[in-house]
Formats: structure tokens, sequence, C-alpha cells
């Protein structure tokens, strides 16, 4: 019994990777554990929590729900790839320092490009937009209180700086 | 000048690296090393008759396949039982692989280790498991009729009984006035942090020892437990807790039967090898809490005082006690709350189910014990039509009565006596927050507009910061650096921050000059763990002993060097200086040089030390009887009992006339933990604990079938409040500081979630005007319930 691998590129975070993998490998084990990017984190393996978010051609979606041949020449956004330009932290990431929007922090790089991804659309949310913008994530820690307000900081943040 | 920390909300020294991606969580190691994988049990109660690993062999990738046939030694027998108590008259724990039975779905028959994860499943997926299914015990209905049992050698399925008694309760109530008969549920939920268990173990062949890294809040436990079980000397063993995905009770259980498995196979097989448990498994293999079922009889006089009150409750532990019977002694002593009935009697029995093991999830046994407390004190209100406020404040033990002894023993097995505290000044604060007096109105109003609205009260007291010990080692580098360690583990507390700022503040240094290092048997060896609300108090006076120490000692040395004395100098921004004389200094760098005779000029601070001359004679030895070199110390905490903190939620609902949902419009929270070493993180910790409180008393639930089976062990059917279920939280404290500490501190970790169940069931009752006994209650439960009592209402 031995597995077939397929040569897979991806384009993760502006750097072009080429993995050999099985078919059924899912995109969130290939980025985390092919190629090193654990910011990436498995919180449910079933797409409910969130945790494992990234961005595919700038859309979130669920790494855990898919293969990564199914995504073969795309370009992925990870948490690692929300940084901003200089390489110091990103307008979201920085959000969520000031707003002490996370504990444990393993729900977080899920928050962080999911809120990246809806600020492009709604660069001036309101608090009740905000919430809805983060209700597809799970948070076991903070209560959401404080993600909300990071959510409104990275909005602030990033019309500071002259948009996203 | 000094410097001020404590108290400070400033922001989480962790998170940069955390928000960045940069967290090493357990999974996150260890790349490349073998995966291990289990085979578990399908069935609550079978015997296993044969394990069959033939098919398991044509995978390729397979390293190896362990059974119980495989173990021998201390790793074949029983796991510990970590707190035996005396009227755990049949603890039992199980084999960290099935020997020859199984008790509950979940539990691991074989261990497969292959190349990768995917294989290791593929492999487990190919062992063929014979079993004779048994008819299992679910529920505590089964549990107490004991047809059948989940222990052979336990006929009736009681692990424990349990009776603690002040005055004669029976009496009391059998003569009050008024009396009430009540019963009240709470239903299983469990912590589910988002991430899971996992254990990552490396064996160094050539050096004959161990390092472990796993998601626990207990690092220096598991050391000793796996030196234990594995027969590997404990100076060879190294436990780490990395950045951890969340706790909230499940994980300080140890040691968990992969926490054993995954280094003996490393260790078999020289090899590194990792678990990291999935979510399907954490539902079943890992622990729940709260399933708890009560009787009230309660005796009281006109004004709603309590003369007397009797509880017995049944506790349902699932199939194995490893952690003891802590969660039903702490409903059974904390359900007590800020009040003080004439006399008191608690009887509990904890019984076995063929079910997931029950340990301690945040709140720990409490939230079940304010649930009864506060549904009884709400229907005595109701019985004698007064209002809800006036009956607390009625049987509140007053400031001046503290400290106050219920003449209890406590879960730490020393007296129940609170320490401080001031219940009628924090019900006056959540009154004035959620505005008690004005709610007719708002209610009226609503009315008006069709709209059903109801306002509810808990109030609750915590045992926090329980012994026996921390400890704590402070250093200050010749660069500056303050490192301090200490050996309970974080989970999300925010601990780099909060015991930076102990440090700080204590030894005169700008916070950002120390790092903090947790969790690591490698930086500090002796701990208890991050559990019941204790990291804050007991390591964070423990680092503020331990800094304290090492200023002494920098005040001696500074002393010598200035030719002055200790008491005339002050350390304030780094630097140690004679009062009134501030250009006499020296900087505490230079101090850590001149702690140490050994002066290579490494540095600069070096070549600067030389201009002082500390005095010890030619003939005294360099480093006296009585000193150590370097600017370092090590100090532990050891309080005599608990302390506790307390609070009272108060919330506003509506529910729907039509669909019976219900939604929260207000959820307050007013909150003593003692003196805040960071406010912001102590906010966070409330908020995180009220969206728990809330979930679990709304949402979340954990259903077995009659078979067993866990009906909803995922995501999608175990509903975990996202943020549209969470409401805004409101908060206020007070600060009553603990005279039990130095620091004053209380500890706040669990307190947001313990109130949840009993206010939002206070609330639901006074929008819909009938009592609510039991919960979680979904919508279609509270729509079943208007059913029934409009039914009733007709008769």
């Amino acid at each position: 019994m031995t597995e077939v691998l397929h040569e897979t590129r991806l384009v993760v975070n502006g750097v072009p990777h080429t993995a050999r993998v099985p078919a059924r490998r899912l995109l969130a084990d290939c980025l985390r554990h092919d190629l090193g990017l654990t910011g990436t984190h498995v919180g449910c393996e079933h797409g409910v929590c969130g945790a494992c978010t990234v961005l595919v051609d700038g859309r979130p979606m669920r790494s855990c729900l898919l293969f990564a041949v199914g995504v073969d020449g795309a370009e992925i956004t990870t948490v690692e790839g929300c940084r901003s330009p200089d390489g110091g932290l990103g307008p979201v990431q920085r959000a969520f320092q000031d707003c002490h929007g996370l504990q444990c922090g393993f729900c977080t790089p899920g928050f962080v490009t999911t809120i990246t991804a809806w600020l492009r659309e709604h660069p001036d949310p309101t608090e009740e937009e905000a919430r809805q913008a983060i209700g597809g994530n799970l948070c076991r820690c903070t209560g959401y209180q404080n993600i909300v307000a990071s959510v409104l900081r990275a909005a602030e943040l990033q019309r500071e700086a002259g948009g996203p | 000048m000094t410097t001020r920390t404590m108290g400070e909300p400033i922001p989480r020294r962790e998170d940069p690296r955390l928000v960045a991606g940069d967290g090493r969580y357990l999974d996150d190691l260890g790349r490349g090393a073998l995966a291990a994988a289990f085979v578990r049990s399908p069935h609550a109660a079978a015997r296993v008759l044969d394990v069959d690993v033939g098919r398991a062999l044509e995978v390729d990738g397979l390293v190896a396949v362990y059974t119980y046939e495989d173990l021998e030694g201390p790793v074949a027998e029983p796991l510990p039982l970590l707190i035996p108590h005396p009227r755990l008259h049949a603890g039992r724990t199980a084999y960290a692989l099935a020997n020859g039975v199984v008790r509950h779905v979940g539990e691991p028959v074989a261990m497969v280790v292959a190349r990768d994860r995917y294989l290791a499943e593929d492999a487990c997926e190919r062992i063929a498991v014979s079993y004779e299914p048994l008819a299992p015990v679910v529920g505590l209905d089964a549990a107490v009729a004991a047809e059948r049992t989940v222990h052979d050698d336990v006929p009736d399925n009681v692990a424990a009984r349990m009776v603690q008694e002040h005055g004669d309760a029976r009496a009391a109530v059998a003569a009050a006035p008024h009396r009430l008969e009540l019963d009240l549920a709470i239903e299983r939920s469990a912590s589910t942090p988002l991430e899971g268990r996992g254990v990552y173990a490396r064996w160094d062949a050539a050096d004959r020892s161990l390092r472990v890294y796993s998601s626990t809040q207990t690092s220096t436990s598991v050391r000793f437990a796996l030196a234990a079980k594995l027969g590997v000397p404990v100076d060879r063993v190294e436990v780490v807790a990395p950045d951890v995905g969340g706790g909230f009770g499940v994980k300080i259980v140890h040691p968990w039967p992969e926490e054993v498995l995954v280094p003996l196979a490393a260790m078999r097989l020289g090899a590194e090898v990792k678990w990291t448990e999935d979510r399907r498994e954490h539902f079943v293999a890992s622990a729940h809490e709260r399933g708890q079922r009560h009787h009230v009889s309660v005796g009281f006089d006109d004004d709603g005082r309590l003369l007397g009150l009797d509880v017995e409750f049944l506790h349902d532990n699932g199939a194995y006690t490893p952690y003891g019977i802590i969660v039903p002694i702490i409903t059974a002593t904390q359900l007590l709350g800020p009040y003080k009935p004439g006399a008191y009697r608690v009887e509990f029995r904890s019984l076995y189910t063929n079910t997931t093991i029950v340990t301690p999830y945040r709140g720990a046994g409490r939230p079940q014990g304010a649930f009864v407390m506060e549904r009884t004190l709400d229907a005595i209100a109701a019985h004698l039509g007064r209002d809800r406020v006036e009956v607390r404040q009625a049987n509140f033990i007053q400031p001046e009565e503290m400290p106050y002894d219920h003449h209890l023993t406590f879960q730490d097995g020393r007296p129940l006596i609170y320490d401080s505290g001031d219940f009628p000044a924090t019900l006056e604060k959540v009154k004035k927050l959620v505005g008690w007096d004005e709610f007719a109105a708002f209610r009226d109003e609503a009315r008006a507009a069709g709209r059903r609205v109801g306002i509810g009260l808990a109030c609750y007291v915590e045992g926090t910061g329980v012994g026996p010990y921390e400890g704590a080692h402070v250093r200050v580098e010749t660069n500056g650096t303050v490192v301090v360690a200490t050996g309970l583990t974080t989970q999300g507390q925010g601990h780099e921050t909060a015991f930076a700022q102990v440090a700080a503040e204590a030894l005169g240094v700008p916070v950002e000059r120390v790092t903090v290092v947790t969790g690591d048997t490698r930086r500090f060896k002796y701990a208890v763990g991050t559990f019941a609300s204790r990291a804050a108090v007991m390591s964070g006076n423990a680092v503020g002993l331990a800094a304290g120490k090492v200023r002494a000692k920098a005040l001696r040395i500074a002393a010598e060097a200035l030719e002055t004395d200790p008491d005339d100098l002050e350390v304030s921004e780094g630097m140690v200086r004679v009062k009134g004389a501030p250009e006499r200094e020296i900087d505490l760098r230079t101090v850590a040089v001149l702690a140490n005779p050994l002066r290579y000029a490494f540095d600069e601070q070096t070549k600067l030390a030389t201009q002082f001359v500390v005095g010890r004679g030619v003939e005294d030895p360099p480093v006296a009887e009585d000193d150590e070199p370097g600017l370092e110390a090590t100090d532990w905490y050891s309080p005599v009992r608990s302390t506790f903190a307390n609070g009272m939620h108060a919330v506003v609902v509506e529910t729907d006339p039509e669909t019976a949902e219900v939604k929260i419009l207000r959820y307050c929270v007013v909150h003593d933990c003692g003196r805040l070493i960071n406010p912001r993180i102590v906010e966070g910790q409330i908020h995180g604990g009220v969206a728990q409180g809330v979930g679990g008393a709304l949402y979340e639930r954990l259903v077995y079938d009659e078979n067993g089976q866990l009906l909803n062990a995922s995501f999608m059917d175990f509903l975990m409040p996202y943020a549209s279920e969470v409401p805004k939280v409101e908060t206020d404290h007070l600060e009553t500081p603990s005279p039990l500490n130095p620091l004053g501190i209380k500890g706040a970790g669990e307190a947001g979630t313990i109130a949840g169940a009993a206010v939002l069931a206070s609330a639901i009752s006074d929008a819909e005007g009938f009592f609510v006994d039991r919960m979680p209650i979904s919508p279609s439960e509270l729509w079943a319930l208007r059913e029934r009592h409009a039914r009733k209402e007709e008769q």
C-alpha cells in the first residue's frame, strides 16, 4: 500500500512553493507540516471553528476542508502573510494586541485572516457589522468582546495608514 | 520615585508572537516526528476478546502497534488516582490501553505509530478488534438503579458518598415556619479548548534522557508521573508545556493514557513521536463535567432567612475517577455562596456510568452549587412574595463577620473560612449597574409593546488560590535583564505579562526588562499547576517574594559599594540610589556583576564594576558561608488556606413569545478578586468566563443515547457560542484585598462562568412567570415548559 504523490504548486504569502503530496493531503496539513507554516491552526477538522482560515486568491476559506491538490496554482495568504510590508505587525494583528483581542491565541490566526479579507470590502464598519464579520469563527477564551473591538480598531488603523 | 506596574492595564508581552502566527503550540513542534494514532472503543461497555493487527501490517509507513499485551511494569498497571479521599471508597482508574474491558466510548485499545498521521489512521482502520458488547450504564437513573454495573467490584455503582453538616439542618427545616422542596439539575458540558490535548516525546539514547512536550496545565507533575510510569529517573525527564491553546480544566488531568504511551513509544523506538488529539477524540476521550441532580429541603422565616438547608445530590463521575471527587466536594461547600444558613447539611453520592470521565471544568462544581442556592433563594422570594434582592440581603454574611467560618471542610482539606468580601456593597453595585430598581418600569413598557422581559440576579463566592504552594526564581543578569521562572503553566492567562509586572514592581525595574518562563521543568522543577483560579495568587506572590529577596541582596551589595546603609537606599528604574542624594547611584547591572566574585571581563558592565571595591577581607572566603554567587533568589508561597473571591451577575433577557428564543439584553458583572495585577487581563478573564457561562446555560450539553454513544461529538452539534450568542458584558469591580497573601490577590480565572446558569434561569423564570429548575434550556424546552404551565393554569 503506497500512496501516489502529486506535485502541487502554491504561492504562499508571495513565495512560490512546490510540494509533493498525496491527493488526500489537506491544505492545512500541507501548509503546516510540508511548508512549515505553523501559524495556521486546526481546531475541529470539520470546518466549524474557523481557526484554519486562510485566504485562497484573496477569499477566506477553511484549509481543513480543502485538499492541497485542489488549490494547485492558487495564491494563499496565511496569518504569517498578514504582516505589514515593512515586516512589522499588520493592522489586524496590531489591533488584536491593542485591544487584548486574544488570550490563548490558538484561534487568533483564523480571525486575523478572516478580518483582513473582510475589511477590504468594509473599511468603515459599525460595531454590529464587526460582530457579524467574526460570526463564523469560534473563540473559547475571550467571549468575543475584545475581538469585536479589534475589528473596529483594525479598520481605524487601516484608515490612518491610508487604506488596506 | 518608584516604578508603578502593578495594577496597570499594560498590553500583553506574549501577543506580538501569537498574533503573527509565531506561537509554538504542541502540534507546531516536532516536524518530521513519527505520528501516533489510537484505536478507540466504539462501545460504551464491552469485553475485548481479541485485537488482530494483521491487516495493519500492510500499511506502508507503519512503524509499530501497541496493545495492552505490549505494556509491562508500572505502565501496565492502572493509571494513578491523583487525589484519593477517604470518602472515595471505590475509586477506579483506567489502564493506559484497555486490559480486556472497555468502559466508555473512546477508551484507547491500541496505539499505532507510523510515518505520518494519515498512515497511522489507515493502520488504525485495519486493526480488527473483537468485542463482546455489554449493556451499559448511562445516566444517573441507571447508575442509581444499579441493575447493571460499570465495575464488577462496585455493585451499587457508588464511587463515593460524603456528608458534611453544621448544626442540625433537618431539625431546623422541620421546625421552620416555611418550607420548600426543590429538584434542580444541570446537564453535562465540557471545557472544549480550541486546541485539544497533545504530546510530543524525544528520547535521547546517548544521554538516557526523555524530553516531553505536552499541552498540559501541569508540566511538573507530568514529569514525576512519567518517571514513575516509565521507570526513568526523575532527573532524566524534562517536561515542557509550550504555548497551550486553552485548558479550562481538562488539561489538569495527568497523566493521560496518551501522555504515558507516546513517550513509551519514543523510548522503545528511539525516535521522536507525536500525537495530536483530534476534535472527535477530544469529545469522547478527554473529560466532561457539570452533570448533577440535586434535591433541596429548605426551611426559612418570614424574611426569607435560611434556618435550615438540607441538600442531597447525585454526581455522574463517568467511567473512572482519576481526579478523585474534587468537583462534588466543591459543589457541596461552595453552594453556600455569600450566605449563612442557620444549619446546613449536604450529602452527595458520586456514581459510575459508562461515559467519558468527569473532571473539573472552569467553575468546577460551582456553577451547579450557585444554581442550587440561587434558585432556592428565588423560590423563597416567590413563596413569600418578596423581592429577590431582599431575600439575599437577609442572608448575607456581613463584612464585619470576616473572616467567616462555615465549619465545613473545603476541597483542599482545610477549613472553609472566607478571608474577605463585602457582599452588601457588591450587591449595591450590581443593582445600580443593571438598574434593578428601575426594571419594573421597563417591564411595563415592554409588556405594553407585546414583549416579554425578565431580570435575574445570582451571587457566588469562589475559593481561589488553593495551595499547597508555588515557587519562583528571579535573577538579574549582568546585562540588566531580569529572568523570572515559575513552574506553573500558562494557557492564555497572560502570565508572561502579569508576573513581569509583579517582578518589576518588587525589584524597581522597568517591566520591559523582565522576561518570564512558565511550565518548563528545565527552569523550575516544583509546581502544582494552573487551575482553580490559583496562578495569580500562588505564583504571583511567589514571584513577588523571590523578587523581594533579590532586591534585599542588591541593596546589601550596593550599600557596600556606595559605603552606606541598605536602609538609606532605594531602587527605581533599575538604579540603586541613596535616598535624597540621587547622584550616588549604582546600576543594578553593576550590582549583578558585583554579586559574582568571578569577574571575567566579558562585557562593559564587568569592566565598570572594577571601580567598586566590595569588601571581603583577604582572610575571608570570596563567597560568605550564608551567601551564594549571583544576584538571584528562589522563594515560595504556601498559604494556610484558600482565598475567596466573590461576585454577582445580573442579566436582563427577552424571550420570544412565539419561538421561545432567549435573547440577553444586558449582562452585568460585579466582581471582587482583591487587588488586580493587570485589570485588562482580569476583564478578559471575566468576558471569557461569561461566554462559557452563557454557553452552559443556553446552548451546550453533551447528549448520550441509551447505548452510551455521545450523539453530538462535534462542533456542528455541540453548540459553543459564536459572537452572535455572547452579549456585551458590562463590568464593575470591588477590591477587598485578601489579608492572606502579601499582594492581596484573590484570583479571577473562573469567576465569569460560575453564575451563568443561575442568573439566566432566574431571568427566564422572571420573564415567563414559572420556575425553571434545570439548565441548560433550549428554545424547544422553554416552549414545552410554556405549554405545560399553560395546561396547568387551565385546570
